[in-house]
């Protein structure tokens, strides 16, 4: 992977000017509720939720399903006739009321080309912020440049951009708005996977810590699994049920496995990095070890793709005291009775079986609880159950072949 | 001066003063038609995006004929006039601007139609949320951004404006200082067999406007490349 790649923790962190109304504040309590049915040549969107206004909140759900529909309704950008949005304890349409987009303080980030044109990378920054009363600037350009590392583009004209640079001005710029909520429209869709893995850091250290509410809508599981807190699956105009991230992950027919088969999330802190120059992540008892650069660990070669060269600043020993999340997949993991000692893998877990369920054709999915009770799925043959006679409540190993720092 | 005579100077700043009006007045007239032209589709919009057009098709004559008659004492409009104490405007200067805006509305709606389209609701979704109300929208993104546009609009509208003849002819007649535009007077130097005047002209307004569609299409050629860009 190319050096000019950023790691998460090249990124400094941003420190609103006031203090962010993530926590136990106003906002943690507030919802986001829509209610709106809206009839289109052979679509119909027919939705009625209320979402928590904290974390990052995705709307997934397959092209077409409606979320993009939902999002601009939530906007304001379609003023859908009988529609009903309240944002914590504003009214933001009923009825006959109905707040225009540029007075709703929010910030928009589209999939593709939204920069204007005629305006250099500074101006395109600074378009929302001079528009933003001075009392409620929270982010300056500053700050919001040096988090999404693009000091040196300021200066040129947007169509020196790469993609992945335009989407980095497109969200400094949103940022600069001092938004209430940032809506993201599939911020990443149209940008390849190596510009996916440069931006992805970005937006899941502005979810940590921008302090405002996100709903992004996605159809790619990892997006989701990387940076969301609930899910909203959504199908054919509606909505099918919102989750945690966690509940979403549980269940063997998530629609998050539909594309790579079951995955595990686990969140944790990286901790130093050791001897032989792996990374620890999360806490004793679960301990994983992972390639400094921030991202593999396996069988050596294993997730070779996010083997960054670290920046001096995480090599110094003080990675980002930020919980992070590992992806794993449940065809990586393997179990075993006993620890082997003379195996290339290098994790090996102590885990407790909770639950053993048929998967897909010939598969079976195992779900085990780690030391610090995070849920980890294996995906096994019924073969191998029968051989090694698993059942629930029965202590094993788990054997991860690769997972991915999803910062 | 160039051969030309104070008759000639005076249809010369008839013509000018007419060409300035109209362009003006279809500024204000046809930047928001246009605009509720590419908001949307629906039948009202095709129907007045034909009747805007008609000029382009309909012998000038025509639109003449029904402006005379409308315009006229003893038309809607012209009678109208009359009884709130002011004067019709049959072969008037104002009556010839009347039928001048008319007559280059397609010259001004179109290529302002054209670039409202093209530049799709994107970048006005993107500037509302970043706070810009309509107005500071329209100036500080649409404007910018249509700015080609614009400057086909007008200088087209000017251009066809300057050649008019049909329908002044019909409506203005040829009043000296009031209604004789240059396109006339080559007319009446024609038919008085003074065809060195008649050339004078006609040479004149033949490069004027070539300079005119030279600029214009240059224009048109560097606003196509910038928006690819």
């Amino acid at each position: 992977m190319s050096a000019t790649s950023p790691a998460p923790a090249a990124i400094p962190a941003i420190t609103p000017t006031k203090a962010p109304t993530k926590g136990p504040g106003a906002l943690a309590a507030a919802t986001l509720s829509v209610r709106a049915r809206l009839q289109r040549a052979g679509f119909t969107l027919e939705v009625d939720a209320a979402l928590p206004l904290a974390g990052v909140t995705a709307l997934f759900g397959r092209s077409g399903c409606g979320k993009t529909s939902l999002l601009r309704v939530i906007a304001g950008l379609d003023r859908v006739a009988g529609a009903d949005v309240r944002f914590g304890d504003e009214v933001w349409q009923r009825g006959r009321h109905f707040v225009p987009l540029h007075r709703r303080r929010i910030g928009l980030v589209f999939q593709e080309h939204s920069l204007l044109p005629h305006l250099g990378v500074r101006d395109n920054l600074l378009y929302g912020y001079r528009r933003t009363p001075p009392a409620e600037r929270r982010l300056h350009l500053q700050e919001v440049v040096d988090m999404l590392g693009i000091g040196e583009l300021l200066e040129r004209s947007i169509d020196k951009l790469s993609g992945g640079q335009r989407q980095r001005v497109s969200l400094g710029r949103a940022l600069l708005t001092s938004p209430r909520l940032l809506l993201l429209d599939e911020p990443l869709s149209a940008l390849d996977t190596q510009t996916k893995r440069e931006i992805m850091p970005f937006l899941s250290r502005l979810a940590a810590e921008a302090g405002v509410p996100i709903v992004m809508v996605s159809h790619a599981p990892e997006e989701v699994e990387r940076l969301a807190d609930r899910v909203v699956f959504m199908r054919d105009g509606r909505i099918d049920c919102i989750e945690t991230l966690r509940q979403a992950l549980a269940r063997s027919d998530s629609p998050l496995f539909a594309d790579e088969g079951a995955v595990s999330v686990l969140e944790g802190l990286p901790g130093a990095v050791g001897p032989h120059g792996l990374r620890a992540f999360g806490p004793e008892g679960a301990r994983l070890w992972l390639s400094a650069g921030g991202a593999a660990v396996g069988e050596g070669q294993a997730g070779e793709a996010f083997a960054t060269q670290p920046p001096a600043a995480e090599t110094a020993a003080s990675p980002p005291r930020r919980l992070q999340r590992l992806r794993i997949l449940a065809r990586d993991v393997s179990l075993a009775l006993d620890d082997p000692t003379r195996i290339s893998i290098q994790n090996h877990l102590r885990v407790t079986i909770e639950r053993i369920e048929a998967h897909t054709p010939g598969r079976v999915l195992v779900t085990c609880r780690l030391a610090d009770d995070q849920l980890l799925l294996a995906e096994v043959t019924p073969w191998s159950v029968t051989q090694l006679g698993l059942a629930p409540g029965q202590q094993v190993y788990a054997l991860i072949k690769s997972v991915a720092l999803l910062g | 001066m160039l051969g030309l005579g104070p008759q000639d100077w005076q249809a010369i700043e008839v013509t000018f003063k007419l060409c300035l009006y109209t362009t003006l007045i279809l500024l204000v007239i046809a930047t928001p038609l246009a605009w509720w032209l590419a908001a949307g589709r629906s039948n009202v919009r095709t129907a007045v995006q034909a009747l805007v057009a008609l000029p382009l098709v309909l012998p000038p004559t025509v639109l003449g004929f029904y402006l005379l008659v409308a315009l006229g004492p003893r038309g809607v409009v012209g009678s109208t006039l009359e009884d709130i104490g002011l004067s019709h405007l049959a072969f008037s200067f104002e009556g010839i601007l009347v039928a001048s805006v008319l007559y280059s509305m397609p010259f001004a709606v179109q290529p302002l139609h054209e670039a409202f389209s093209q530049l799709g609701r994107r970048p006005i979704e993107v500037a509302s949320a970043l706070g810009a109300n309509a107005v500071d929208r329209f100036l500080t993104v649409v404007l910018p951004l249509t700015r080609g546009g614009f400057v086909v609009a007008f200088t087209l509208t000017f251009a066809h404006t300057l050649g008019e003849f049909g329908v002044i002819l019909m409506l203005g007649g040829s009043i000296p200082g009031e209604t004789k535009v240059l396109s006339v007077l080559i007319y009446d130097h024609t038919e008085a067999l003074n065809y060195d005047a008649a050339h004078r002209l006609s040479l004149g307004l033949l490069v004027f406007s070539f300079l005119t569609l030279f600029v214009v299409y240059a224009i048109n050629r560097r606003f196509r490349v910038a928006r690819v860009g």
